[in-house]
């Protein structure tokens, strides 16, 4: 069964003094999402990343569209107790205590009174919380804050969990542990749904990725798929001070650094290469296929598609006109 | 009452007291034993007169200040800090979280009177040395202080679910003034002819009759309340703020958080 299917959801907002011009925020937008995957939603500040979620939270009404969770529909009230989510950069109740704050999210999820100070306790030891679990939370770090964010939204033991740009703001060792905490969830079999802007972070973590720009979702791809395949070239790295000219010759892109070059060149040039290497006497040290990486992929998508182009001449065209 | 009501009312109650709400208390405590030994001091024979009018006074105005200022921010300054999101993802309908609060605050507003209440019968006994019968009236002005909270808390509810912090200030309190003087509109509205008759006449009947809640004077004087306007007054007050509360439901059902 999907976890998530998104079919055609669409966002507008008016804007305005009047509210009367539309401002788009998500073009009809329509993406499935199995159980037990580890999604990444990639895209740029301002996407609409943040949008598809607080639309599949219910926060936002959708212009058209809907989306069906975990088999029901999105708005139906049953949905809630089996997600849970993690807003952009999240802020909870200063006078509250991290414990005090668990037990209330613990109470509105239904979770049993009986279980419930036992789950917040495990909850404060696996964010790294137990100890500052007493204290109140305006005296918390961003970094804290968003430990307790991702506490509260595993809480209550949802299926599928929403998170939204969960490693803004964390230094490098925060990245990491919330990398983990979401490894450990996909090993629970829980699906993960995040959004972000950090390349190496959706690579390391997601089965899938989407790309969304502009409030349109650009493409969809295995992260496995995306990064295994070779682009055509080999990358050759080698002893030397100046860049032979036979291999300058073949087309090789390089760069000198200190006793070493680091040529780029295509894939049939490699015999080629090797020969002006040895002919060269010089020293091998690494010959390798260039892979394809997210990031490719992510720029390619986020280039303007060609319709965008002639309409964006067009927009052009007509300001030169009315100019 | 439903438990996730119930939790979200004992959550805004713990963030008023923990925001130090009943702080006013102690400005509160500090003018009413001040009026007191001020009052025992130059008042002869109306001292009681005194102490109970500025006490209960002072309890509605302060009361009242509480209520709009805490019940404009209830839902916008969970809207602004984001605190909903957390809270509406979970399996919470908005009509409760806007019910829970709404409760949260009647709560707090109750244990604050109390306290203040105590605060004017000490300060009665300090003047009189005795409790009398007629103080009893004192309990049911009191009533309708709290029922005057009440709707008072409803109205900044239901504007703040559409408007600004400042602008659902500004329309409380202004229905608040206007609803005070609602029995001077209604006599107004009887002896006027035409239009501005009937406008004045709608005014009066929509605007909240704080007035009718106002029974100070009456009891500071040791007059008796009749039991039909404590029941007409109970009535009135709760289908009032279950009207406000309603409107303020129905819009925050519809509202995006953005």
């Amino acid at each position: 069964m999907a976890a998530i299917e998104i079919l055609d959801l669409e966002k507008n907002y008016l804007v305005g003094f009047w509210r009367k011009r539309p401002k788009l925020a998500l073009r009809p937008l329509r993406l499935t999402i199995e159980e037990g995957e580890v999604f990444g939603f990639l895209g740029p500040n301002g996407a609409g990343k943040t949008t598809t979620l607080k639309l599949l939270m219910g926060l936002v009404f959708p212009t058209g569209g809907t989306a069906r969770i975990l088999g029901k529909e999105m708005d139906d009230p049953r949905v809630k107790s089996e997600i849970g989510f993690l807003p952009e950069q999240p802020y909870f109740y200063d006078h509250l205590s991290a414990r005090e704050l668990l037990n209330y999210y613990g109470q509105l999820s239904g979770v049993p009174a009986k279980e419930r100070s036992a789950r917040v306790e495990q909850m404060l030891a696996r964010v790294g919380l137990s100890e500052s679990a007493g204290v109140q939370l305006r005296k918390f770090s961003k970094g804290m804050l968003q430990r307790v964010g991702l506490a509260q939204a595993i809480l209550h033991d949802p299926k599928l969990v929403f998170l939204d740009e969960p490693m803004s703001g964390l230094d490098p060792m925060g990245r990491r542990e919330v990398r983990d905490l979401i490894q450990q969830l996909r090993h629970e079999g829980k699906t993960v749904f995040f959004s972000t802007h950090i390349l190496s972070d959706a690579e390391a973590l997601c089965d899938r990725v989407g790309i969304i720009h502009q409030g349109e979702l650009r493409g969809v791809g295995a992260v496995a798929e995306l990064t295994s395949g070779t682009q055509g070239k080999i990358e050759i790295i080698f002893c030397a001070q100046r860049v032979p000219v036979g291999l300058t010759a073949l087309g090789a892109e390089s760069r000198i650094s200190g006793d070493m070059v680091n040529a780029v060149l295509l894939e049939e040039q490699q015999d080629a290469a090797l020969e002006v290497l040895r002919r060269e006497r010089l020293k091998l040290i690494s010959l390798m296929p260039v892979r394809s990486s997210l990031e490719e992929y992510y720029i390619q998508k986020l280039r303007p598609t060609e319709g965008q182009k002639e309409e964006g001449e067009n927009e052009a065209d007509r300001k030169g006109v009315g100019a | 009452m439903n438990s996730r009501i119930g939790y979200i009312a004992f959550n805004t109650f713990r963030e008023a007291v923990r925001d130090r709400v009943l702080y006013n208390l102690i400005a509160f405590a500090l003018l009413l034993s001040g009026a007191a030994i001020l009052v025992g001091e130059i008042s002869i024979d109306i001292e009681r007169l005194v102490v109970v009018n500025l006490g209960l006074t002072a309890v509605s105005l302060f009361g009242v200040v509480i209520a709009i200022f805490i019940g404009i921010g209830l839902v916008s300054k969970e809207i602004d800090k984001r605190t909903l999101y957390t809270v509406l993802s979970r399996p919470v309908r908005r009509w409760e979280f806007v019910v829970g609060k709404f409760f949260g605050l009647t709560g707090t507003l109750v244990v604050n009177t109390l306290f203040m209440a105590l605060g004017v019968f000490l300060a009665l006994l300090y003047v009189a040395h005795r409790f009398e019968k007629i103080d009893a009236w004192v309990l049911v002005a009191l009533y309708f202080i709290v029922l005057q909270f009440l709707i008072v808390c409803a109205l900044a509810l239901f504007f703040s679910s559409f408007s600004t912090p400042l602008m659902s200030a500004v329309f409380t309190f202004a229905l608040f003034v206007i609803g005070s003087l609602a029995e001077d509109l209604r006599g107004f509205a009887r002896i006027t002819q035409g239009v501005g008759g009937w406008l004045a006449m709608a005014i009066a009947y929509l605007v909240p009759n704080f007035s009718a809640l106002n029974v100070i004077n009456q009891v500071a004087h040791g007059d008796a309340v009749p039991g039909r306007l404590i029941l007409y007054n109970s009535v009135y007050a709760l289908l009032y703020s279950a009207m406000a509360i309603s409107g303020a439901v129905l819009i925050f059902q519809r509202r995006n958080l953005k």
